[in-house]
């Protein structure tokens, strides 16, 4: 089917970054750097106190000689701690607080405590000086031991699979060319290098927190709701943070502890996690076991994908990541039967990690395909060209518009994939063995409702304020970038603000929708903008429009004109100054309307890799990756590819290096430092070309940009792992492929 | 991070004489114990610093090497007379940590950096012997992966004995394939001791590292007379390229005579609670002919009596594998 998008057009580009200047020169404040308003001398400091078993109940709590320790304040524990409504957990991010509001212990880590003090090096002091007993219960820890006990998720998802069950045997038992194993992915933690921290402080019945989040309203609904207090009495502020990758998209415990610490001493309070506090009380992406069944003719035709996905939960909570998503929309077949089951353990909640169910999913999936081409004798790429979605598999709808099959094309061309040799373990260079492997790299568009405010300012200048969050991925750039081209100004003249919750609300920056939501609201803004100054110039008896028609009155580079003469025009800055010398603004709104039920949109890649295997050390070096995606327009050439080769080297991450290991005998993570939770260094990451179609998605939206920040990971890992293969003739089927694990192989 | 009292020692002498109260300890750049102390494993209740007593010098002379304890990685790893003379030992220090921590690190503290075993570095894991003599150990039942297959003290997860850690450091392994020695400095006076018998095996009492007193001083290092200058390799097996501990790194030094190897230095990394030097293997180098075969009758004979744990069973044939790897590369010269 041929697609009928528009032609490619490359929007006006902008080499200004709006936060760079601030970032390189330590003028971005983050969360906990904030001493303002409050007097800096009033600042306390809060420690959180965990739990050192992984299932029972805290019996006693002796806090004596942590009271008086040197500059502590107060201890607070489950036996003295305020009694919240903490409520069951809420949406969009559900997550069950563990607030001190019982002695019940859940996960070795989990807050049990707060030490408040003078300076941070006191409060961690009296931290350790509190002595807890437990009335300890036997733990459930041996996540694959267990997967027997595998249970439906307990949120309603997709029907379950079993139905299929049948015809998945029998397409399996009929078929010509078969592929079955089972394919795991670890824990990973998300650990951006800004941790979590909150600063609170109250003014009356008013909170204020700077918190690092991807979600200010979030944070507002779920401390409202904690703390049993109305939204309006809360402010959020967030204008930077250091990296998210959704671990800051839900509101955590620590973020209710430092605003009850706060309420409790009367004084700011300023709570930041250790980087080994991150291992747990905030998430992680769950492990995963795939069950995989591919049944193909031998002209490579699919007629099964099976995926049977157990992955572990927190006995606290349900979190299902959908690692099933990419066998049910990257290929044709007759069937596809997915499932999810999930295995009840004392581990801590995991969450949203960047490209949830896609990361992990596409890593083992295409592995899978990567065995059939084998068994088919079959180039990799031409498996997929065969088995080509033309519409959306499981959902039966069209695409708002898809291009892998350009992907494949311009990144193969690109990487020299023509030179590979099919046959693994035949390439070497000295004591390397060098492999090529390909896959496919998807992940859904999202977008949701956004509101911004745009004010034109007497002096000519332009502000844009939206309570969206910039995670360190461009947002300030591109609302300035969408407010220059709307208005025909240079983005040197925009003043951004977001990341306050008292703007208008934008959602949570998670899904890879910032851009494609947030934008379309301040593209509207500004079109109400222009509208106002318009109607401003047509009402001023002194301006040269007065009395013109309304739709022939445009704004453009500081001008309001008139379109049918554009010699009849005026500096915006004169019409404001005659009128008031005051801002003229205009709100604007956008969400997606029925185009999101009529289609499926899902962006699209390919992805090459090459890599070299030392036949001594097995170490794996990826030497280069090339990478084409269909991504809709790229709003920003400079934002836009740093994410996408910041997804790439997070693929390098997954497929070698990640993984946090739980002891089988405490339940805690034993890797919980940088030093230790491995994540590539710069000469893990060898060269990359990446390349973008830049084909606007417009039955998407009207900037047809689908966003970006997370497909740069799909596809990389099991590129990579293939890759491997092609080299060595080894098949690791358990990520992350380290060096022990290619020698047994 | 416990409250300590800090003392800046002016000389060596002056160090040494305060570490006679309880409780003290050494700061020289810190890149161990700091953290440690963050994580509450080392309560020192003095810090005597003596990053100002001196000891920062490298002499080097056809008859060896002395090296300052205060002497930076970095410093090392960079001086001429180390890269022509024992490039062996450069190498190792630049495959170890990053440049940052390199600069801050010391020759002294390098040979007192202490295991980076996860239940030693986690204080609310309950047993370790090393970190709380008598509490067991949690690694041998636990994830093993990066312990101890050769010469580990194991009477079972709940004996006081029982420690499977590793020694971390990549200098230490290229000072035993050199034979070097430590200078160190008590109330008593100087002595030294062989490398190869400063570090510990567990043997009872996997608390203690190292063979140097409490009120002793390490104030250098001497090196013997370079043999293998010429013909040398540090080859380290880990998880990523740069800035990550060894599964097992292997320090070989050969002094050839035409393809007939006349002495041989080699010792492993990561596979034991000190750095593993084999005599066994080094006899099966001895006289013989640079070949595949003699190298692997060494690398069979440095591996004989390995025990492995559950996780780290691939430490047997990596560390094989990398011995023949770098007698390989060692017979055809030097590390560029």
């Amino acid at each position: 089917m041929m697609q009928t998008d528009s032609k490619p057009q490359q929007p006006p580009q902008t080499t200004h970054r709006y936060d760079g200047v601030a970032k390189v020169t330590g003028k971005a404040k983050y969360a906990a750097e904030f001493t303002e308003p409050f007097a800096k001398s009033e600042l306390l400091y809060a420690f959180i106190v965990q739990s050192t078993i992984p299932a029972g109940t805290v019996k006693t709590m002796d806090t004596k000689r942590a009271e008086h320790a040197t500059g502590v304040v107060a201890v607070l524990t489950p036996f003295n701690a305020p009694k919240l409504s903490v409520g069951p957990p809420q949406p969009p991010a559900r997550r069950s607080l563990t607030v001190l509001q019982d002695t019940n212990v859940s996960y070795n880590g989990q807050p049990i405590g707060v030490v408040i003090a003078k300076s941070l090096p006191e409060a961690r002091y009296a931290a350790k000086l509190i002595e807890t007993t437990y009335d300890e219960q036997p733990a459930k820890l041996d996540f694959m031991g267990r997967l027997g006990e595998a249970r439906s998720p307990k949120s309603s998802g997709r029907e379950p699979a079993k139905q299929l069950k049948t015809e998945a045997d029998s397409a399996f038992s009929g078929a010509a060319v078969t592929v079955e194993n089972t394919y795991v992915t670890p824990i990973q933690v998300h650990n951006p290098m800004e941790p979590h921290a909150t600063t609170a402080w109250w003014d009356g019945e008013k909170l204020n927190v700077y918190d690092t989040t991807q979600y200010i309203t979030g944070t507002k609904m779920s401390l409202a709701r904690a703390l049993n207090i109305a939204q309006d009495n809360i402010r959020v502020q967030c204008p930077f943070v250091g990296g998210g990758f959704g671990c800051k998209g839900s509101t955590w415990s620590h973020v209710v502890l430092a605003a009850m610490s706060a309420k409790i001493v009367g004084k700011p309070v300023k709570l930041v996690l250790e980087r080994d506090q991150m291992f747990g009380p905030v998430g992680y992406r769950p492990t995963t076991v795939n069950k995989i069944r591919l049944a193909a003719d031998l002209q490579g035709k699919l007629s099964l994908i099976q995926q049977d996905v157990t992955m572990n939960a927190s006995v606290l909570e349900d979190f299902a990541e959908r690692s099933d998503s990419p066998a049910r929309k990257l290929y044709a077949s007759k069937t596809i039967a997915t499932s999810i089951n999930m295995v009840d353990v004392n581990y801590s909640v995991g969450t949203f990690m960047r490209a949830p169910g896609e990361a992990s999913g596409t890593a083992v999936l295409e592995i899978a395909m990567d065995e059939l081409a084998e068994k088919l004798k079959m180039d990799p790429v031409q498996l997929r060209l065969v088995n080509y979605a033309e519409r959306d598999p499981t959902e039966d709808k069209p695409w708002s518009s898809k291009h892998l099959r350009e992907c494949y094309t311009q990144a193969a061309e690109r990487f020299g994939w023509s030179k590979r040799n099919a046959m693994p373990g035949q390439t070497t260079e000295g004591n390397k063995l060098i492999g090529y492997g390909m896959a496919t790299a998807t992940y859904p568009a999202n977008r949701s409702a956004a509101q911004a405010v745009a004010r034109y300012l007497p002096n000519g200048r332009v502000f844009i304020g939206s309570g969206t969050q910039d995670l360190g991925t461009g947002m300030y750039t591109v609302m300035a970038q969408t407010v220059a081209a709307n208005l025909g100004i240079d983005p040197m003249q925009v003043d951004v603000k977001l990341g306050d919750s008292l703007l208008p609300r934008a959602p949570v920056s998670g899904g890879s929708q910032s851009t494609a939501s947030v934008g379309p609201a301040v593209d509207a803004a500004c079109t109400q903008l222009k509208l106002k100054v318009a109607a401003l110039a047509i009402t001023d008896p002194k301006s040269v429009l007065h009395g013109a028609a309304d739709n022939d009155v445009d704004v453009n580079n500081g001008k309001v004109f008139l379109k049918s003469d554009s010699s009849k025009s005026e500096p915006v800055v004169a019409l404001l100054a005659r009128n008031g010398a005051k801002p003229v603004e205009a709100q604007g709104s956008a969400e997606p309307g029925e185009e999101r039920t009529a289609t499926s949109q899902q962006s699209f890649g390919a992805v090459f890799a090459e890599v070299a295997v030392d036949k001594s050390t097995h170490m794996v070096q990826v030497r280069r990756v090339a990478a084409t995606y269909d991504i809709g327009t790229l709003v920003n050439n400079q934002t836009g590819m740093n994410q996408l080769h910041g997804g790439i080297t997070w693929g390098v991450s997954f497929a070698l290096h990640e993984e946090a290991v739980v002891d089988q005998t405490y339940g805690r993570m034993v890797n919980e430092s940088l030093a230790e939770y491995h994540v590539p260094v710069n000469a893990d990451i060898g060269t990359m070309d990446v390349t973008v179609l830049n084909i606007p998605d417009t039955k998407f939206s009207p900037l047809g940009a689908r966003g970006i920040g997370e497909i740069g990971i799909t596809g990389a890992m099991a590129a990579i792992a293939n890759a491997i293969y092609n080299a060595t003739g080894k098949r690791v089927r358990h990520y992350p492929i380290t060096p022990d694990k290619i020698m047994l192989a | 991070m416990n409250p300590f009292a800090y003392q800046r020692a002016e000389a060596p002498s002056d160090a040494i004489k305060a570490l006679s109260v309880s409780g003290s300890k050494f700061l020289g750049g810190g890149t161990n114990l700091v953290d440690l102390m963050r994580y509450g494993v080392e309560t020192p209740t003095t810090l005597v610093d003596i990053n100002h007593v001196g000891l920062n010098l490298v002499q080097a002379s056809a008859q060896g090497a002395k090296i300052g304890a205060l002497v930076r990685n970095s410093d090392l790893a960079n001086h001429p007379a180390i890269v022509a003379n024992y490039p062996l030992l450069s190498h190792a220090l630049l495959s170890g940590a990053s440049p940052q921590l390199r600069n801050r690190a010391t020759t002294g503290g390098n040979l007192m950096q202490r295991t980076r075993c996860y239940y030693f570095m986690d204080t609310a894991f309950p047993a370790c012997n090393k970190r709380k003599p008598g509490s067991g150990c949690a690694a041998v039942k636990g994830f093993n992966r990066i312990h101890a297959i050769l010469g580990q003290g194991d009477e079972g997860p709940s004996s006081p004995h029982t420690c499977i850690a590793t020694n971390p450091s990549d200098m230490n392994v290229a000072l035993y394939a050199l034979n070097a020695s430590v200078d160190v400095e008590g109330p008593n006076g100087k002595r030294t001791i062989a490398v190869r018998e400063f570090h510990r095996l567990p043997q009872g009492k996997p608390e203690q590292d190292t063979n140097l007193q409490p009120d002793e001083l390490i104030v250098g290092v001497s090196l013997p007379a370079s043999k293998f200058s010429r013909n040398s390799w540090y080859l380290k097996a880990r998880d990523r390229q740069s800035y990550a501990f060894a599964l097992v790194s292997v320090a070989a030094g050969l002094e050839m005579d035409g393809n007939t190897i006349r002495s041989a230095g080699l010792a492993l990394g990561g596979v034991a609670h000190k750095p593993w030097y084999s005599p066994e293997a080094e006899h099966e180098l001895l006289g013989k002919p640079a070949t595949e075969a003699t190298f692997q009758r060494a690398a069979n004979a440095a591996l004989a009596g390995a025990k492995a744990y559950e996780h780290n069973t691939f430490k047997v044939e990596l560390a094989k594998q990398c011995v023949v790897r770098a007698l390989n590369l060692a017979s055809k010269g030097v590390q560029a």
